[in-house]
């Protein structure tokens, strides 16, 4: 019997490298939406304390760490990444599958900031913008989720239907950055 | 423009959608009669001032807020969300 | 020519050639191309817009109004570079533009002899008659005539960008108050942008002879620009203008990236900025302003600032012998400048019976003004009138002239705010705050010595990181000169000829005294009448004297009369600058399915649906014509079985106790009695009582429901959800989110479908336990997914949902499995055929104007539930028997062609609007029935099938008998659905 092969978003796109700043994929593993019900955000937080030892995120947060990260994501809303859900969450929060949704990719180097100052409307200098903070904004036309995970480093979420022109979008940017740097 | 969304912080204008007059909010009950139905459906101040209406964080946290702002100078005095949940 | 001595804006060691109309010239590093080009001798670099007369450098900076150049060949050539702040590089290629054939023999040059009947309004006037000659005859003639330099009509082969850029003080211009602004801010720690139009930081200080602290003043600029570089918390952005202030602290800019830089480096040519600060200091400078008299606009007629500029900073003049004339002090640092670089300073003229003379030992006539320039394709001579009237001639290469300076408070004024008149500058100048956080410095706010610049720019910047939430202290403020500005106003001097005002549009004083004579007395009337200050400059150099004549000749004074509105941009910007990232894949993003591939592999051409492409058919060996895959692919459906990909469609997940309410509320029809594992149609309306969308929604268990949203509608959707839970029922207990993209969903359409799942499925399926309107999770070669029976084709169907990485391998799987079953994919061609032959609805029919009576759903507005559009769509005219109503077509007559947008008639009426009696929505052959048919509206529609109406379609001639039927035109009992 055929067998269903699985694939990711961007596959034979990345990863790509313009100067400092390389793009690749990112297999984050499970992805559920977390929306706690009325007057139940404090019981989610406990479940996912003692399930992962994390905490529901405040607005424009993310708790936790590669592997196991609960990413803020709008409205009563967050996306646990990595682990598979456990059902003590179920009593005290709407749980979807986004494992399959979204195009995951991490844009990392010394330049990132700049390549995504050329697409993103919200200000993510260093001091402002923190190793752990995350936002829904826009990468040029597509909303987004934009979580800085290190120092010179981004993970960007878009639909998984546009991975191709994310990758456009910020190969594009990326090549820009990288002109400068052969100018006089 | 900017406009300061109470859970994401100021955020350009290009993430918001706009909706209308706040008055949108205040939905008669089924029977309230026709005036008071197409009062609120149509009827729209214009001022040249301070107004109150609706934007909706669409690219952001999708959130629906209330701006009051003012039309001439175009200050922002204020956004809230619509309901305090 | 050259001057020899101390110039340093150029390396006199780096030579740099470049060509300009063909001659190759030589200039330095560091030259502009109009700094080189006076340097080699050329004079005349452009002929005026309208009088075609010749044209040399009359500024040293961006707002520059007649050495307009274009620059580079070919696709990539730029008309309109200003040579005054175009930078040469080795092998840079310029042309001179408005002229023809050349720029020293030029035929239009004619104009000018025509001059008396060109003045003020003379468009408006002598093109007036007869009407039709306008647009055939008037217009081209004055279209070639005029103009500027032209686009070389190709693709631009260039790249561009945009960027978002965020600091706490934004600072505008780097002269010594721009300079001191952004070191004192940035010693506060503050985060620091320093925005400067010219290649070097400096401002002023790059071109005059002055030191601070005892050291050479662009030296000085030099050692505060390293500092300011050393440290992390600024960012320094040369080439770079501030073009528009917005609100909430924003601020465009256009960085020139390379455009001095050679084609072969120049990968990225501009950048366009949207800057957002929390304070801004507007260091902005001071642009001079002319005198006007008779041909003052000769080559070699120059601002007495530039003149010093070029002299002092590029080690160049338009000739050996010069003079200067103006009304102010200033004036007298550009003989000084000049004597002492050695050239022939022939004559100090100022205005000022009483003036003294500043500049040292030079030919000084105080009272005395020039009345008259001479030499027609470059300065010989000037004539000098003396306090009681007596002339002379004096014979030089080139003039300066000073009217003053006008503080550049451009910016303050993009948001609506005037600048305020100073009586003792005689000039216009900005204020805080009006635009708000915006404070202002230097000569912007009519502060002009180096000293006072320098304490203005520290205090500016202090106060604009302090309201920044930043705490520091005033550094201590350089030794400078604090020499005061002194000026007696004079904007034109009387007498025959023409005077120039607005170099870059043609006019004169005389222009604007006739503008005021014919009753053109708003200095808003007067610009446009004139078109003074409505060219590239937009201006800068003329303005405040234009309106100063006006002000004269009207009798008011110069605040009464007020000034034309500033708006951006400051300097031209490109339009490929503002839309850069926005061409070719950038317009819009692009969502494909995951059966993109697959579909294109099997050739199926794409049609763009929203953002998402999707297919439109499937051709096979020997079809030659659209209309034989989707005839192939509809009969599949009914005879076999079909796939298509429906993925598209919104998928909202919602879960928690009051999903019911909520869908009660949202729907007009009833969901809340909906049990698990079943599937309902629901119609949304509008709060005024129109359809908005349509969808099944399934209930998969007790607390979790999903509903599905047509493609088109899936945004809308979700946000009207969000409206609708926030503001009218947050007190419900619910939570849903899109989940569209998690899932790759397929149709499974035909006899032969349940036969094809039943062979997938890991566990088989059966009409009792899996009806029509069921839905249920299965699984799929071990993979969890989820089934509904659901049909948009009328046949026995299913939709699939499989997680989307999944996606592309199950397409194939069931296209495969389809074909062995002799059916296949089919695409939105033949989709659209099926919903028509069974009358269901899209977009085409509930297109927003259209109720749920009209399209015979009225009764589906449940009365026993409040719902958004319930109460309006009650309305009476919105159920009124006389409503056009969704009705079937089918052609009876010859003509057998049914056309979308056709309308529709009594066969005995007139086909024209009164009689007008409805339209059609969608059409489409059907291979079932063996004719087209069409979905339309028509008045009384549901009382007349059987009846004939014709349909005409004005804009192809075709007019068609049509038979009214029930929009469902095959299976009508739905049998082959619940087969």
């Amino acid at each position: 019997m055929a067998e269903l092969i699985a694939q990711s978003p961007c596959r034979d796109l990345l990863p790509v490298t313009h100067g400092t700043v390389t793009l690749s994929e990112v297999d984050p593993g499970n992805i559920t939406s977390l929306s706690p019900f009325k007057g139940k955000a404090a019981t989610l937080s406990d479940a996912l304390n003692s399930a992962y030892g994390l905490r529901f995120p405040a607005p424009g947060r993310s708790t936790g760490k590669e592997g196991a990260r609960c990413l803020w994501t709008g409205r009563h809303q967050a996306f646990l990444q990595g682990p598979e859900p456990v059902d003590s969450l179920k009593a005290s929060a709407a749980l979807t599958d986004q494992s399959d949704a979204w195009t995951v990719v991490s844009l990392e180097g010394a330049d990132a900031e700049d390549v995504l100052a050329r697409l993103v409307p919200i200000d993510l200098r260093a001091g402002v913008f923190k190793r752990g903070h995350t936002a829904r904004t826009l990468c040029q036309h597509m909303t987004a989720s934009i979580t800085r995970t290190g120092a010179n480093r981004f993970q960007i979420m878009v639909f998984r239907s546009m991975a191709a022109t994310l990758c456009h979008e910020l190969g594009e940017a990326m090549h820009m950055v990288a002109a400068r740097a052969g100018r006089p | 423009m900017r406009l300061p969304c109470p859970l994401c912080g100021t955020r350009d204008r290009r993430e918001f959608y706009y909706q209308g007059a706040a008055v949108a909010l205040n939905r008669p009950a089924p029977d309230a009669g026709q005036e008071a139905w197409e009062n609120y459906m149509h009827l729209r101040d214009n001022p040249a001032g301070r107004t109150r209406d609706l934007w909706m964080h669409e690219a952001g946290c999708g959130s629906w807020i209330v701006v009051e702002r003012d039309t001439v100078t175009h200050e922002i005095f204020s956004a809230e969300l619509i309901d305090a949940d | 020519m050259r001057i020899d001595g101390k110039a340093h804006g150029i390396d006199r060691s780096k030579p740099v050639s470049f060509r300009f109309d063909g001659v190759t010239h030589s200039g330095f590093q560091g030259d502009t191309l109009a700094s080189a080009l006076m340097g080699a001798g050329v004079r005349m670099l452009g002929r005026s817009f309208k009088y075609h007369r010749p044209r040399g450098v009359l500024t040293s900076g961006s707002e520059e109004p007649n050495a307009l150049v274009t620059v580079r060949s070919g696709a990539q050539a730029e008309p309109n570079m200003r040579a005054t702040i175009q930078e040469i590089y080795e092998g840079l290629e310029a042309k001179s533009q408005n002229r023809w054939p050349s720029l020293g023999f030029d035929l239009m040059a004619v104009n000018d002899l025509a001059a008396p009947f060109f003045g003020a309004g003379f468009y408006y006037k002598t093109f007036m008659w007869p009407k039709a000659f306008w647009e055939k005859l008037y217009e081209p003639l004055i279209r070639h005539a005029a103009g500027l330099g032209a686009l070389p009509g190709g693709d631009n082969p260039d790249a561009y960008e945009k960027a978002y850029a965020f600091c706490d003080v934004l600072v505008v211009g780097s002269g010594p108050a721009g300079l001191m602004a952004a070191l004192t801010a940035a010693k506060t720690g503050a985060d620091v942008i320093l925005c400067e139009e010219d290649s070097m930081l400096g401002g002023r200080l790059l071109s005059e002879r002055e030191t601070i602290d005892g050291m050479d003043a662009a030296l000085w600029a030099a050692e505060i620009a390293g500092t300011l570089r050393a440290m992390d918390n600024v960012r320094i952005m040369t080439r770079t203008a501030v073009t528009g202030a917005y609100d909430q602290g924003v601020y465009g800019a256009l960085e020139r990236v390379s455009h001095h830089c050679a084609a072969s480096q120049a990968t990225l040519l501009e950048c366009f900025w949207r800057i957002t600060a929390q304070r801004t200091v507007l260091a902005s400078g001071a642009l001079e302003r002319h005198i006007a008299f008779r041909d003052n606009d000769r080559p070699g007629v120059m601002m007495a600032g530039a003149l010093r500029a070029y002299a002092n900073r590029w080690g160049v003049a338009p000739g050996r012998s010069v003079a200067v004339f103006g009304n102010n002090d200033d004036a007298h640092r550009t003989a000084r400048d000049l004597a002492k670089a050695g050239l022939n300073v022939a004559a100090l003229i100022d205005s000022r019976p009483d003036a003294e003379n500043l500049a040292g030992d030079v030919p000084f006539y105080p009272g005395y003004h020039v009345a008259r320039a001479h030499g027609r394709t470059g300065l010989d001579a000037i004539t000098l009138r003396a306090p009681h009237g007596g002339e002379d001639r004096i014979a030089v290469e080139a003039l300066g002239v000073s009217g003053g300076w006008n503080p550049s408070v451009h910016l303050a004024c993009h948001m609506n705010k005037r600048p305020i008149w100073n009586d003792t500058i005689a000039a216009f100048v900005a204020q805080d705050d009006m635009v708000p956080g915006m404070i202002c410095a230097g000569a912007a706010r009519g502060v002009f010595s180096t000293a006072d610049c320098l304490k203005s720019g520290a205090e500016a910047g202090l106060e604009a990181a302090r309201s920044a939430g930043y705490r520091g202290a005033l550094p201590p403020l350089p030794q400078a000169d604090d020499a005061v500005y002194n000026l007696r106003r004079l904007w034109a001097v009387d007498g025959p000829g023409r005077a120039w005002l607005d170099f870059q549009n043609d006019v004169t004083v005389k222009d604007i005294k006739q503008a005021a004579a014919e009753n053109y007395r708003s200095v808003e009337h007067m610009k446009r009448y004139t078109t003074q200050g409505m060219a590239t400059d937009q201006g800068k150099s003329s303005n405040v004297a234009a309106l100063a004549i006006l002000a004269d000749v009207t009798g008011r004074d110069i605040p009464e009369t007020g000034t034309t509105t500033f708006r951006p941009p400051y300097v031209p910007v490109s339009i490929a600058a503002m839309g850069a990232g926005a061409q070719a894949e950038g317009f819009a993003p692009q969502r494909f399915t995951t059966s993109h591939l697959a579909s294109t592999q099997m050739g199926a051409p794409m049609i763009e649906a929203g953002l998402w492409y999707r297919p439109s058919y499937f051709p096979r060996d020997g079809e030659k014509t659209w209309r034989q895959s989707c005839d192939r692919e509809v009969n599949m459906v009914r005879n076999a079985v079909g796939i298509c990909d429906v993925s598209t469609l919104g998928k909202i997940d919602l879960q928690g106790p009051d999903v019911g309410a909520f869908l009660d509320f949202v729907y007009c029809n009833t969901f809340s009695t909906l049990k698990p594992g079943r599937v309902r149609y629901g119609l949304m309306l509008r709060e005024d009582g129109y359809v908005m969308d349509d969808g099944t929604t399934a209930r998969l268990s007790d607390g979790q429901w999903i509903m599905t949203t047509t493609t088109a509608a899936a945004g809308e959707v979700m946000k009207h959800l969000e409206w609708v839970y926030q503001a009218h029922c947050p007190q419900l207990d619910l939570r849903f989110i899109s989940v569209t993209e998690q899932w790759a969903q397929f149709a499974i359409a035909g006899p032969e479908a349940r036969a094809l799942l039943n062979g997938l499925l890991d566990d088989k399926l059966d009409d009792e336990g899996f009806p029509f309107m069921a839905c249920g999770d299965v699984s799929v070669m071990g993979i969890p997914a989820r089934l509904f029976r659901i049909s948009f084709s009328g046949e026995h169907a299913y939709e699939l949902a499989i997680p989307s990485r999944y996606g592309d391998a199950l397409f194939r799987i069931l296209v495969a499995r389809a074909e062995a079953l002799g059916g296949g994919a089919y695409g939105m061609e033949a989709l659209n055929v099926l919903r028509i032959e069974k009358g269901h609805i899209t977009h085409s029919e509930i297109h927003g104007r259209t109720t749920a009576f009209d399209i015979g759903f009225g009764r589906m507005v449940s009365k026993k539930k409040d719902c958004i559009g319930q109460t309006m769509a009650a309305r009476p005219g919105l159920v009124d028997e006389d409503r056009e109503q969704l009705v079937g077509l089918r052609p009876v007559g010859a003509v057998k062609q049914l056309v979308a947008g056709g309308h529709l008639f009594a066969p005995e009426d007139a086909p024209i609007r009164e009689n007008d009696q409805g339209y059609i929505t969608s059409v489409g052959f059907s291979p079932s029935l063996g004719e087209m048919r069409a979905l339309g509206f028509l008045k009384h529609g549901r009382s007349r099938h059987g009846q004939k109406v014709k349909m005409v379609d004005h804009m192809r001639g075709i007019e068609t008998l049509c038979e009214v039927t029930d929009p469902v035109a095959f299976d009508r009992e739905g049998g082959r659905l619940r087969g």
